[in-house]
């Protein structure tokens, strides 16, 4: 076993392990989890049975295994980077919709304070005498 | 009404005066995310005053805009800019292509258009005409009636028009006024425009260089391309045209 197995064998155990962990305290949705799950036992297999990409290269006709290696490699960098430009479109979205409702809420908590303060000024002058209005 | 708002203390109370003067209708400003004194500027000149926590664009000020005017069952919602180039005496045009005259029902969205050819305010480079030119063909032929300014912020919309605005209202740039229209055209409504003419604006910077033109240009194309190709889901409106319009709130 050489530098570079030994070094990717560490890699992978590390992701699996910071992935573990960010489970068990629920910092990392399940959904985003399974895709470096994925990725981490790829790194994994690739490292002590190297033959698998060697054949996986052959049987789709690379020349290169490396090139296969890079390309796959790449591929899901890209999937995992438009993931995460749609999750963060739709809490956008999310946001502007909860921004748009607390201004409105605002606006109907005001309007009902106020006519609150000019419609019963005595009750509530007697019942709460912290607010002055 | 509703006039969305950003930082526009220094021209938000004449144009609220300027409405409340001529015309007798409630006047909701959306300010969305103002660093400045434009909510209390409102409120002192005795507009209803709905503050965004932060600045979403016109796209998310005017939905907020409609939800209320939803909730609070307005029929008809007039949309105005808050820096005062939309002369409120125009209004009553507006309105009345919202009427059913004849036989001919009346519009749901009714665009106030500048005049061709106006003031030297509207001095616009080549390539900013070429972009809205392109515009409005095309939003001209989805319509089937002439419009000839789509980014126009000065419009009514009737209950069906704001039912739909109530819910989809993008918030990308010119989403607030090419991609709405789309949708609105999509969710059945008609739309129509009545000529006005805009004053210079009362306060504020308008941005104009050539670098910004063919930049307005390209968001343009995209714009349009996206309110095009984009699904939208159903809208409630499937009802009467001529059944839903109203009159002032």
């Amino acid at each position: 076993m050489n530098a570079p197995n030994i070094l990717g064998i560490i890699g992978s155990v590390v992701i699996l392990v910071v992935l573990f962990e960010l489970l068990r305290r629920r910092h990392l949705r399940e959904k985003y989890a399974v895709l470096w799950a994925a990725v981490a036992f790829g790194v994994l297999v690739l490292t002590i049975a190297p033959w698998v990409l060697n054949t996986a290269a052959r049987l789709v006709g690379v020349d290169v295994p490396a090139n296969l290696l890079f390309f796959v490699a790449s591929m899901v960098l890209m999937v995992l980077t438009l993931q995460h430009s749609y999750e963060l479109g739709r809490l956008e979205d999310k946001t502007r919709t909860l921004a748009e409702e607390i201004a409105l809420l605002r606006l109907e908590q005001d309007s009902i304070r106020r006519a609150a303060d000019t419609g019963s000024q005595d009750d509530m002058s007697s019942t709460e005498g912290s607010e002055t209005p | 009404m509703v006039m969305p708002a950003w930082n526009e203390q220094d021209a938000i109370g004449s144009t609220i005066h300027d409405v409340t003067s001529t015309l007798g209708v409630d006047v909701l400003v959306v300010d969305d995310g103002s660093i400045d004194h434009t909510a209390r500027e409102a409120m002192r000149a005795g507009a209803v005053v709905c503050s965004l926590p932060y600045n979403l664009g016109v796209g998310g000020a005017m939905r907020t805009g409609y939800r209320y005017a939803l909730r609070h069952g307005y029929d008809t919602v007039v949309q105005i800019d808050a820096d005062g180039q939309h002369d409120p005496r125009y209004l009553p045009h507006l309105l009345e292509a919202l009427r059913t005259r004849d036989d001919q029902p009346g519009a749901d969205l009714v665009i106030g258009a500048r005049f061709a050819g106006e003031g030297a305010d509207y001095q616009v480079s080549w390539v900013r005409r070429m972009a809205m030119r392109m515009l409005a063909g095309t939003l001209s032929r989805l319509a089937g009636t002439r419009l000839t300014d789509v980014t126009s912020g000065f419009r009514v919309a009737n209950r069906r028009a704001v039912e739909v605005f109530a819910s989809h209202y993008p918030a990308e740039y010119l989403g607030d006024t090419v991609e709405s229209m789309v949708i609105a055209l999509r969710a059945g409504c008609s739309v129509t425009q009545v000529a006005v003419e805009m004053r210079p604006r009362q306060g504020g910077v308008p941005s104009q260089t050539p670098f910004k033109a063919a930049l307005f240009l390209g968001r343009a194309v995209m714009a349009l391309a996206l309110a095009l190709i984009r699904r939208w889901p159903d809208v409630p409106g499937d009802r009467e045209p001529a059944a839903t319009v109203g009159g002032l709130p």
